[in-house]
């Protein structure tokens, strides 16, 4: 979704702060809300895709204010109040790899150049908002996984390759782009179209 | 007002505890486990473990070949990997030279890679950190105190999806004596991230 989330490229934000960094946890709920989410994940309040859709659907405002954890919070809230009401419990889902067995080969081999597509869904995706419908050209191919898209909302895991692919910085950013910089980003495969 | 309503107006630290008794009921989570995964992590060595990954790699060429080649076999050699998430598909680990340098962000959440560097600290998970680094890298590296040469060629990695990355700093002039464990007190977090050259 276009959303608050899709922090690549925005303008705004000030300096990085390097030394505000020392402490994990400056607040105790912070620990706690960081241990409860990975364990009402494991224990199936939903995976880990869903997980990070209901932190994107927060209001955009309560995404900057709340910080990191408290996105956390806010999101397992979410999730509490969508799936947890009545007496039901979910049930406990089977916890091991995100990589998929498929039965075809990768479409795209390490060099072939790709656009990746126009599309601005509403639910999840991992195609940042910055390289879409950006040429790039594939740079490494990883195993098929779990395909977020539909396994965020429900929709099944659909395995996809993923592919690395790397897009030069004046591609993404125009003329303003700085000089010899590359960005490589992990795309899964019905993103990417072959160019000529 | 409970979580099971809406999100309140209250404290953080409020809010938490109904959610905890509300997940604690539904059986989802058991209160002494959370606290021990809490201990856990902060009793974490975090980049530690990066560090005795890279001064294995800066002292055995074998081993940073297969680091290089695929990240997570390579840290399993030494013990590490285990506490990974099992969402994560791939462990890349990406080498500075005098030519190239790697530079690691995750703009659309915070991945990093947690299995050698622990969890991330506070200034990686911002807006500012997220927004820039794909933007204009060579300018937030420089306000980090990194002026890149210009004919450096930046590498950044945006980890969008199951991989995460980690950096392999060159190994700093004037090091030829030190045993590993010299080594790898040399190597900072920063610099296995990309904000840093050592």
């Amino acid at each position: 979704m276009n959303g608050i989330h899709d922090m690549g490229g925005m303008h705004g934000f000030g300096a990085v702060d390097r030394r505000s960094d020392e402490v994990l946890f400056p607040e105790a709920w912070q620990g706690r809300v960081c241990a409860l989410a990975g364990y009402a994940m494991g224990a199936g309040l939903a995976n880990i895709d869903a997980f990070r859709h209901a932190i994107e659907r927060m209001p955009p405002d309560r995404y900057l204010s709340d910080g990191y954890y408290g996105r956390w919070l806010y999101a397992l809230e979410t999730l509490a109040r969508e799936r947890l009401g009545g007496d039901t419990t979910p049930e406990r889902p089977e916890i091991g790899s995100v990589t998929r067995e498929v039965n075809r080969e990768p479409r795209f081999a390490v060099g072939d150049p790709v656009r990746t597509w126009n599309r601005h869904p509403q639910g999840h995706t991992r195609l940042p908002g910055y390289a879409r419908d950006r040429r790039g050209v594939i740079a490494d191919i990883h195993p098929a996984c779990v395909y977020p898209d539909t396994n965020a909302d429900g929709r099944g895991e659909s395995p996809e390759y993923l592919y690395t692919v790397a897009f030069e910085s004046r591609e993404l950013w125009g003329e303003e782009a700085e000089a010899g910089a590359t960005v490589y980003i992990d795309l899964f495969e019905p993103y990417l179209e072959a160019l000529e | 007002m409970t979580a099971h309503h809406r999100h309140g107006s209250e404290s953080p630290a409020i809010r938490t505890e109904a959610i905890e008794t509300l997940l604690v009921e539904k059986g989802l989570v058991q209160s002494a486990a959370v606290d021990a995964l809490v201990e856990r992590y902060e009793q974490d060595i975090g980049p530690l473990r990066g560090a005795r990954v890279v001064a294995e790699a800066w002292t055995d060429p074998a081993f940073r070949a297969r680091l290089l080649q695929d990240g997570m076999p390579a840290i399993r050699e030494l013990g590490f990997g285990d506490n990974t998430d099992s969402h994560v598909a791939r462990l890349m680990v990406k080498e500075n030279t005098e030519s190239v340098h790697n530079l690691v962000v995750c703009t659309l959440c915070s991945c990093y890679p947690w299995a050698v560097l622990g969890l991330p600290p506070a200034w990686y998970k911002s807006p500012a950190y997220r927004s820039r680094a794909v933007r204009e890298p060579r300018r937030l590296l420089a306000e980090l105190g990194l002026d890149l040469l210009p004919d450096v060629e930046l590498r950044v990695w945006d980890s969008s999806a199951e991989v995460r990355y980690m950096v392999l700093p060159q190994r700093p002039q004037g090091t030829d004596g030190l045993d590993a464990e010299e080594l790898t007190a040399r190597v900072t977090r920063d610099s296995m991230i990309g904000v840093e050259r050592l």
